[in-house]
């Protein structure tokens, strides 16, 4: 636990301009979004809109500006806003993103910004995927705990450092991100892909857990973590900064130390 | 239309809903109805953590909690409520410790506690360390923990379900002194399934209701877009009524502007705020617990700050929460996602430089009455057989007229538990109520109203417009002028709604259909809100009237009770309507405490 901290001074001097603020600059962009509705066409197309946007809006700003003032049936899910719900991951410039949490100002504004599904995914209307077969993969891991001792009355004890263990992969949100940035993905639907393999990984290595033998099976079929080609792709789409890379290489050690 | 059949049926699918699936999963044949997947709830934004008197890092017990939440709560809090939930709160905790949730831990490897706004040692000492978190994500391991947990029991989940509407049947029943009165009972439910267009109706013997809030009436919110007060607005049709709907959250640290939430454990770790003169504030307005004092008071304080002239930034707007004497590796430690937030949006780094913060509207403290048992109430004292509801939705009362930090997460677990396990019991004995005639007209009509009204006005322009009425006048402070101009508002924008144009005509995910509707929602819990407000001249907790500064025990020591217009109770007790709403009143419960004056 912390030390207690020495009371902070009643009053400070403020430096100047403290805070940010000032004027917030507005400037123009094209986003050009992929559109797709089987009700209207099987094939789908580009549309181009041009906005006017300030400098602390996102990429879902825009979107929601499209929606609200231009083109209602544009279709995007999102629901949070800020990061933390999972629902917006689509490919903003090629790149795998979460639309809330991509600002607009740090995007070359000079060309049109492109919007498009995450890919690997059946499309079902513009930027909305069929999420099922990612959380069918999800589920297939056994992403639960599992301990088979007598629970105690109070709570299991884990050590600080046994909990820092899996720390990374508990901050997944199951957005998608990885697995539809991942190459193996887009060309074997049947691979689990990096989100699977990280849920995987947060029980593997939890001090807790008594099953991390039966998911290294698991991982260990055809279709696991020997798919993959680190291509790190997936640890650069994640909007949640997890070493997914990393983990999918401790998940595929533990396997090769089991083996021995 | 397809019709299912479900022993239970959980409208909603983040804390309180999939906590009650776990158990009524395993007792009884049920569904999940969500209008998003599990995953994307709510709940998973919640940050700084759940409190529970473990007393693993200092003194405590549950009997202190119970205090807190009552003093925090300004009295108007169900005391035996509260003391359920105090009570509770440890195996809440340690029923998720078992199912996995990785709480940050003490150097013994015993959950770790830190101290949380409101939260004191012994009825307001000094403040204690009560709640158990991981980092600053608490929330979110909570909502992945329930998910996970109910993939390993095999919950059956219908996500992007819309429900629309409760199905209930009234019967002839006789009280006990003899008066005929309509008993409801539950039959199901109606959804609208987003991927197809198609509605689904839900029979089943009992309905869970965990839909969670309505914090979309306002512009600058803590909360997600999908937030829009479905499931109160569904039981108001319906003739359930709202408790305590004048009471709304306002949590003090929104980042400005943006209202995206940074969690109250900033505080609990030592950051302070500070106004544009660099004082600390807080000082001056609860001397003994300062920063860490509830969050009514904080946001309330901030708000004068800037209203007396010692805001910051180019419009004097907004205050500061300064982390600046706080270790960066303690930052990161405890709260690094809040920090990110502070970096991505406003790009303002905290280690260094003071986050620009004003309050942002958090929780409805008030929602679908209920007693502790979660059964829903229509009327003071009757209960509607096979309805439940737990969570923000709802209203037990365990928050009154504000909510402590941290109850809310506690809430969820405690209700969501105690519903699932009630709903399930209930459905064990009970037969199913036969649905009502063609069951879903009332949704087809409230689709179609907004499909076909063939107007001129957006959407999106009328909610903007209600949210900037609200923020202006319903905010933390409010006067009888105020609120008569939000009627006055959401009258000529409920005109406005009825000639709305909704461009998408498909079928196949059609949100600018769900918005329109929402938005339908999101007026009528405004204007039974603002009614509310309007009928209690007093100030209590989250509710502060400038026209009547001073809590008023004599008048106002209890629950308020909405209901639409047709179906206040015959017996005199509801007052005239207003804007189509009539309130009436409901005691509030005591079993220990005297309410004092409340002081920080």
């Amino acid at each position: 636990m912390s030390a207690e901290l020495a009371e902070p001074a009643s009053k400070i001097e403020l430096p100047a301009g403290v805070g940010g603020g000032g004027e917030i600059p507005t400037f123009d962009i094209t986003l050009r979004v992929r559109r797709y509705d089987p009700e209207v066409s099987a094939e789908a197309r580009w549309d181009d809109y041009k906005l006017t946007m300030y400098g602390t809006d996102r990429v879902l700003d825009a979107l929601h500006k499209i929606k609200w003032e231009i083109d209602g049936s544009v279709s995007f899910r999102r629901s949070c806003a800020h990061g933390v719900c999972g629902s917006d991951a689509m490919r903003i410039n090629g790149r795998n993103r979460l639309a809330c949490k991509t600002l607009l100002k740090d995007l070359d504004t000079s060309k049109p910004i492109t919007v498009e599904p995450i890919k690997g995914l059946p499309v079902e209307k513009d930027l909305i995927v069929d999420m099922e077969p990612f959380f069918q993969s999800f589920r297939e891991v056994m992403p639960f705990l599992i301990n088979k001792g007598h629970a105690p009355t109070k709570e299991r004890l884990q050590s600080a450092e046994d909990r820092e263990r899996f720390d990374d992969t508990t901050k997944c949100i199951l957005c998608a991100a990885c697995t539809s940035s991942c190459p193996v993905f887009w060309t074997d639907g049947q691979y689990f892909g990096p989100a699977a393999i990280v849920n995987a990984h947060r029980f593997i290595f939890d001090s807790r857990d008594d099953a991390g033998d039966m998911r290294l099976e698991i991982l260990n079929d055809k279709e696991g973590v020997w798919r993959c080609r680190t291509t790190f792709n997936c640890s650069e789409a994640c909007p949640r900064g997890i070493q997914v890379t990393q983990a999918i290489a401790e998940v595929k050690q533990a396997i090769l130390a089991r083996k021995i | 239309m397809q019709v299912h059949k479900y022993d239970v049926v959980i409208v909603g699918a983040g804390g309180a809903g999939m906590r009650a699936a776990i158990e009524s999963g395993q007792r009884a044949r049920t569904a999940v109805l969500t209008k998003l997947y599990p995953t994307r709830s709510h709940t998973g934004a919640a940050q700084g953590g759940m409190c529970a008197a473990l007393a693993n890092v200092e003194e405590d017990n549950w009997e202190w909690h119970t205090f807190d939440t009552i003093k925090g709560g300004d009295y108007l809090v169900d005391q035996d409520a509260a003391e359920v939930m105090a009570k509770e709160a440890i195996d809440a905790v340690l029923d998720l410790e078992k199912m996995g949730l990785p709480f940050n831990r003490t150097p013994e490897g015993r959950i770790d506690q830190r101290r949380f706004g409101g939260h004191t040692r012994d009825h307001g000492k000094a403040p204690v360390r009560r709640a158990c978190y991981a980092a600053d994500r608490t929330g979110h391991m909570i909502l992945q923990t329930l998910y996970q947990n109910c993939v390993k029991h095999n919950v059956e989940f219908y996500n992007e379900y819309y429900v629309l509407d409760l199905l209930t049947v009234e019967e002839d029943a006789v009280r006990e002194d003899g008066t005929p009165f309509k008993q409801k009972r539950v039959a199901g439910v109606v959804s609208y399934d987003l991927a197809s267009g198609e509605l689904h109706v839900f029979q089943a013997k009992s309905v869970v209701f965990a839909s969670g809030g309505a914090g979309k009436v306002f512009k600058t919110t803590s909360n997600a877009h999908t937030l829009t007060g479905d499931g109160m607005g569904i039981a108001f049709r319906r003739g359930i009524p709202l408790e305590d709907m004048e009471f709304f959250q306002f949590h003090p640290t929104g980042l400005a502007g943006l209202g995206i939430l940074l969690s109250e454990a900033a505080r609990g770790e030592g950051a302070i705020l500070r106004n544009s003169e660099g004082e600390r504030f807080m000082e001056r307005y609860a001397p003994t617990i300062k920063d860490l004092a509830p969050r009514d008071i904080v946001a309330r304080s901030m708000a004068n700050e800037v209203r007396e002239g010692r805001g910051c930034g180019p419009n004097k707007d907004y205050v500061l929460l300064d982390l600046t004497h706080l270790e960066p590796a303690h930052i990161d430690a405890k709260l690094p996602d809040i920090t990110e937030f502070a970096r991505t949006y406003l790009g303002v780094e905290p280690y260094t430089e003071p986050v620009p913060v004003f309050p942002t509207a958090h929780y409805a403290m008030g929602g679908i009455p209920t007693n502790i048992t979660t059964e829903v109430l229509q009327d003071n004292d009757t209960v509607v057989p096979g309805l439940y509801a737990a969570g923000e939705v709802a209203c037990v009362s365990v928050h009154g007229s504000n909510r402590l930090g941290t109850n809310s997460l506690l809430d969820i677990n405690v209700f969501g538990k105690r519903a699932g396990i009630a709903a399930a019991e209930y459905a064990k004995t009970a037969d199913f109520v036969e649905l009502p005639e063609n069951p879903e007209d009332f949704t087809i009509s409230l689709l179609d109203v907004a499909r076909n009204a063939n107007g001129t006005e957006k959407v999106s322009a009328i909610r903007k417009e209600l949210q900037d009425t609200m923020d202006a006048n319903m905010q933390v402070f409010r006067t009888a002028d105020t609120l008569n101009q939000v009627l006055r508002d959401i009258e000529s924008f409920e005109e406005r709604y009825t000639r709305i144009n909704v461009q998408d005509k498909g079928k196949r995910f059609n949100l600018d259909l769900l918005e329109a509707v929402e938005l339908g929602f999101l007026l009528e819990l405004a204007r039974v809100m603002t009614v509310a407000a309007l009928h209690r001249e007093e100030s209590r907790g989250g509710h502060f009237r400038e026209d009547f500064p001073e809590r008023d025990d004599e008048k106002f020591m209890k629950h308020s009770m909405a209901y639409k217009e047709d179906h206040a109770p015959a017996d005199g007790s509801a007052e005239e309507a207003i804007a189509g709403v009539r309130l009436a009143t409901k005691p509030v419960v005591f079993t220990r405490y005297e309410p004092m004056v409340r002081k920080y």
